[in-house]
């Protein structure tokens, strides 16, 4: 066996885990349940192919608002990461000392350790009607009577800023790691004000950085099930509660892979025009953070 | 008032570390003014309170008159050419440039005509457009120094701009640096650690060591006339003895170096005071000895060609290697190893500083 094909088997075999990864559980399903979508019940055990599934989809209005509410709400969770994101990204790379780095990394990745389930359930004691807060504002007398905090969107926006903030401060606390300070320096040092240094020194440096968070939020956030149901009950109106029902409660797969294909497209189209919109490529984003 | 800055006992303690220590200078207009010493001595320090990137602990500093310690980073004129440089990677030359005139919110086309104008200064009149990481690194230095000489800065400082640079682009970007300096006509303050650059580009240089300076003079009379043992020693090559004040002699004082050696040195101090004496190796002569000359016999060690700074390294009988300048002229029948030579030098080409200061 020559050097050459010494060198591709090893390559092979580093790829393997990869491939078969890729393609077992993300190619395959995504083929199966395009499959599935594009097939219409005729009679029982009869199916043809056809568009009807995505027909009905667009008949429903409950259907697309639902989708349409899910991106608008994912994109509000987004901003609102980021903004809250930021400054603690900031603080963590370039303010503090390199001992307190470390603590407030930690700190940041405490909530990881508890399960998505718990920290929900967390939420809902401190703001059911019998909860905590509630119970604070009727002791100190600023609340007549029980009031109900949980079951409204602001409530589900604040519960997924809180999981998903993590995953927005690590790729900018990266990207800001690598920037020399004598940049920020030389901002202040040409005349800049403190918001012409951040505005046009360190937020196109941390760009990268951004940009990979921002899609890694929104992502999850629109993909997420267990925070909106559970902390926005029957008025979340989350998609992925739609697709769960079809497939659990219904029974109707057909109807559920073609709402799961939709999610994907319609997500995978708002990344793309936030990209567009703010100038970035994948390649000179992703690829860099 | 002359005086493009001025710095009065300055001071500045990290803790119980004092990284400048009462430090006071004052720079006339147009100058170019260096700060050299070895790393850690405090110049960066000083150069960042200059800026305004630290506070200083007390003292003042000047610049044109009025004191600027109210002021921060950004409301002074005081520009900085970073040691990495700090160019924006996020912005093309011509960005980068007009950086500073933006925040100073001057009028667009005014922006254009002040960029396209460095940039022919600096001799660079077509890279506007150019992105940051398509330049050599003298280019850099130069789109660097253009940045904030847009600004027409009272002071420039530049914080060892020329280190990262191979040695070869380090001779030239010197003799350059100078050339921009009387271009613009600006103070230029320069830090550094390589007394070749401080000496070659400076009409001033500070030496400092430990927080304070130790000597302020123009290049010749700190290699000259230094001040203290450490300028001796930090400016320029020296060969260097420990040894004891005899007595007075002449215009100077014998010291007896141990080994039945004594010297002639120029200075004075009491009998008993332990000193150390240098000696540059260009004041050795290896030919006939002039009367009351200091002499020492040895052999050639070995002969290290170097062009005109050519030095030769005769072995002292205790052993002690001593440095001599020799331009050897080409010919045969010049110095071969193992030779017996006999060395000289004028007394008053002998400096002497006692060591407990």
């Amino acid at each position: 066996m020559g050097n050459r094909d010494a060198a591709r088997l090893s390559l092979f075999l580093l790829l393997a885990p990869l491939v078969l990864w890729i393609g077992l559980l993300i190619i395959l399903p995504h083929l199966g349940i395009g499959y599935l979508s594009l097939r219409e019940k005729v009679a029982p055990r009869v199916y043809q192919f056809s568009f009807a599934n995505y027909v009905d989809f667009m008949r429903e209005p409950i259907y697309w608002n639902t989708l349409l509410r899910t991106a608008v709400m994912s994109v509000l969770v987004t901003v609102m990461t980021l903004v809250v994101g930021f400054p603690i990204a900031y603080y963590i790379a370039k303010v503090a000392g390199r001992r307190s780095r470390a603590a407030l990394f930690l700190l940041c990745l405490v909530p990881l350790w508890v399960s998505d389930l718990v920290r929900a359930f967390g939420w809902i004691v401190l703001l059911r009607e019998t909860g905590l807060i509630s119970g604070f504002l009727q002791w100190s007398g600023l609340a007549r009577g029980p009031v109900e905090l949980l079951y409204n969107d602001a409530t589900v926006v604040v519960g997924l800023v809180y999981t998903v903030v993590l995953f927005m401060i690590v790729p900018i606390v990266s990207t800001l790691d690598g920037m020399d300070n004598s940049l920020i320096e030389a901002g202040y040092n040409l005349g800049g004000s403190r918001w012409t240094v951040l505005r046009r020194i360190v937020i196109p440096y941390a760009m990268p950085g951004i940009v990979a968070g921002c899609i890694i939020v929104f992502m999850l956030t629109a993909g997420s099930y267990l925070t909106p149901i559970l902390l926005g009950g029957k008025n979340s109106m989350w998609f992925t509660e739609q697709i769960y029902e079809q497939f659990i409660t219904r029974y109707n797969w057909e109807s559920g892979s073609t709402f799961g294909i939709l999610l994907l497209a319609f997500t995978s189209f708002v990344v793309w025009a936030g990209l567009r919109l703010s100038g970035q490529s994948l390649a000179t984003t992703v690829a860099k953070g | 008032m002359t005086n493009d800055l001025e710095c009065e006992r300055l001071t500045k303690r990290f803790g119980p570390f004092t990284a400048v220590d009462g430090v006071s200078f004052e720079i006339p207009r147009g100058s170019f003014f260096s700060i050299l010493g070895p790393s850690g001595c405090g110049k960066t320090t000083l150069m960042r309170m200059i800026a305004g990137f630290e506070q200083p602990a007390s003292g003042d500093i000047r610049i044109k008159g009025r004191s600027v310690l109210d002021l921060p980073p950004n409301r002074r004129n005081v520009k900085m050419v970073f040691q990495h440089l700090a160019l924006f990677p996020m912005m093309n030359v011509g960005e980068n440039i007009a950086y500073g005139l933006r925040c100073a919110g001057v009028a667009r086309n005014e922006i254009e005509r002040r960029v396209k104008d460095v940039l022919a200064r600096v001799g660079l009149p077509d890279v506007a457009g150019k992105e940051v990481a398509q330049l050599s690194g003298g280019q850099k230095q130069r789109i660097a120094i253009a940045r904030c000489m847009v600004l027409e800065p009272d002071v420039l400082l530049l914080d060892e701009p020329l280190g990262a640079l191979d040695l070869k682009l380090r001779e030239r970007m010197k003799i350059e640096l100078k050339l921009l300096q009387h271009q613009f006509a600006t103070t230029f303050v320069y830090i550094t650690h390589d007394q070749s650059e401080a000496l070659v580009m400076s009409d001033r240089v500070a030496v400092m060591n430990a927080g304070r300076f130790e000597q302020i003079g123009t290049p010749q009379q700190l290699y000259h006339n230094p001040a203290s043992a450490f300028v001796a020693g930090f400016v320029g090559d020296s060969n260097r003895w420990a040894g004891r004040v005899v007595g007075p002699e002449g215009q100077g004082v014998r010291v007896d170096i141990g080994d039945g050696l004594s010297f002639v040195a120029a200075g004075s101090a009491p009998a008993g005071t332990a000193v150390d004496i240098f000696v540059r190796p260009e004041a050795i002569s290896l030919a006939a000895a002039m009367p009351g000359a200091n002499r020492l016999d040895g052999m050639v060690d070995s002969l290290l060609f170097n062009g005109a700074a050519s030095r030769v390294l005769v072995r002292l009988a205790d052993g002690q290697l001593v440095e001599v300048a020799h331009v050897p002229d080409g010919r045969e029948g010049g110095l071969e190893v193992g030779a017996p030579v006999a060395l000289s030098w004028s007394p008053d080409q002998t400096r002497c500083f006692s060591r407990a200061a």
